[in-house]
């Protein structure tokens, strides 16, 4: 890539910094330069949202369907897996997913709860209404 | 408290914090593309049974944590590097380093980080950074993506150096354990050694997914995505082939131009044309890469539909894994001085 075809595009990254990038300059040798962004990794980007958004949304109807509980929201809210959730909450994988049913979520303790509470960064009632602030 | 420290951003955060920390240890003549190639830095594997953000897993460049150990130790460098299973000991023993003068790398967590932008906050764990100051209750930190400093306070830093999930980096630093002047020599002699496993990882992995192959591979594998994951599904996946290529910088064409970097910063240390020439391969490599990058955004973004535009994404990998293999094996081929 020659130094005048570094991106100079949108990247959410901008409000932080500019991105170092390697570039040859006019006698083909690699100098230093700093980049905006690139349109094309900013997309990439954007689907990647695009697509969390969309499971978060998903993960919201099963509960309200009583499919699920609300620790499979907060999961996708938080951009976790089960295997994260067991690393913040100290649970075992097999006891997260048992949570996960709603009849069993129903008769948790409220120390249980707050474990999850705790690791979604939400208190103890809007764990459970699902009443959360979703940006 | 501030430690002798000077602050350079670099396209690569484990490239800069190795290149910052040697150089505030002594050994100034090092760049972020030497520590690369010193290092072997670069890679490529596709492991189709793992997945990070519930899409396929690639790197594009070698294990996290590699590029330290191998630079420090092809340059007789020893290492200090330790985890911690309590939070208080971690803490104390960064704050007795602080107080000794001496900066420290430290593996983090993206995710709680809190002056990255939330777009970039996942759950990646094998972020590096620099403490070198304390100010208050606030650590001196040198992120070397950022341009600048910055800080965080020790809540914020406790936070993301016990980040969990995959990776967990349990309060692992690191630092040089002696100050050491590096000599032209001993570079010559690291570059040499760097290449010469950069040419084993790329050329000599056995099974396909990794190196060179693993490209050729991963090119086969996107044909066949359209068939067997659906229009949208292999979208995410491409985009997730993209937004892998490079964790932050280097303009789309990933870690191969650093790599030609390095290859035309070697010639002063082994006056060979040949380091010149496949330098040029390399940026080659780059410059695929990123129309590689530029055809998956068309597929991503709905623009290309066809089977006949996911063939000509694999060809692009195709031809990369040609470009790549032929300049390894001259690489492989080199006459080195010493």
């Amino acid at each position: 890539m020659k130094k005048e075809n570094i991106p100079q595009d949108r990247s959410a990254l901008a409000k932080l910094t500019k991105e170092l990038s390697y570039a040859t300059d006019e006698s083909g040798n690699y100098v230093t330069a700093l980049s905006n962004g690139w349109e094309i990794k900013a997309e990439a980007l954007d689907i990647a949202w695009d697509d969390i958004k969309h499971r978060i949304a998903e993960a919201k109807t099963k509960v309200e369907r009583k499919e699920a509980s609300p620790i499979l929201f907060f999961m996708e809210l938080r951009l976790m897996d089960i295997g994260i959730v067991a690393g913040y909450t100290g649970f075992w994988k097999w006891q997260i997913k048992r949570h996960m049913k709603p009849t069993v979520f129903q008769k948790l303790s409220d120390k249980k709860l707050q474990k999850y509470a705790d690791t979604f960064n939400v208190s103890l009632t809007e764990l459970k209404t699902m009443n959360v602030d979703e940006d | 408290m501030k430690t002798d420290f000077v602050h350079t951003q670099a396209a690569h955060c484990e490239n800069g914090v190795t290149t910052n920390l040697l150089s505030s240890a002594g050994a100034t003549s090092l760049t972020e593309p030497l520590v690369f190639g010193i290092g072997s830095g670069l890679f490529f594997i596709y492991i189709p049974f793992m997945k990070v953000n519930k899409g396929p897993a690639f790197a594009y460049r070698t294990m996290p944590g590699l590029i330290f150990k191998r630079t420090c130790k092809a340059l007789g460098i020893p290492v200090v590097r330790k985890k911690f299973s309590s939070r208080e000991q971690a803490q104390q023993f960064l704050e007795k380093c602080i107080e000794a003068g001496q900066p420290v790398g430290c593996q983090v967590g993206v995710y709680f980080l809190s002056y990255f932008p939330k777009e970039y906050r996942f759950h990646f764990n094998a972020h590096n950074l620099i403490v070198y100051g304390k100010e208050g209750d606030d650590y001196l930190i040198s992120d070397p993506i950022m341009e600048g400093v910055t800080k965080l306070s020790s809540y914020e830093l406790e936070r993301v150096r016990f980040a969990k999930g995959a990776m967990a980096p349990r309060g692992q630093l690191y630092y040089p354990k002696e100050k050491k002047i590096i000599t032209h020599e001993q570079i010559r002699d690291a570059i040499k050694k760097g290449v010469k496993r950069n040419i084993r990882d790329m050329l000599h992995i056995p099974g396909p997914i990794a190196g060179v192959s693993g490209i050729r591979y991963t090119g086969n594998r996107i044909k066949k995505w359209r068939d067997n994951l659906g229009l949208q599904k292999a979208g995410l996946y491409l985009a997730q082939l993209v937004r892998m290529q490079e964790e932050i910088g280097t303009g789309g064409g990933g870690f191969r131009y650093i790599y030609a970097a390095f290859l035309q910063q070697s010639y002063a240390y082994h006056p060979n044309e040949l380091l010149l020439d496949v330098s040029k391969k390399f940026t080659r490599a780059g410059d695929l890469w990123r129309n590689a990058a530029v055809q998956a955004a068309g597929i991503y973004k709905g623009r290309l539909t066809k089977q006949e535009d996911f063939n000509v994404m694999g060809d692009i990998l195709f031809e990369i894994a040609d470009i790549e293999k032929a300049a390894f094996q001259d690489l492989a081929k080199m006459k080195w001085s010493s």
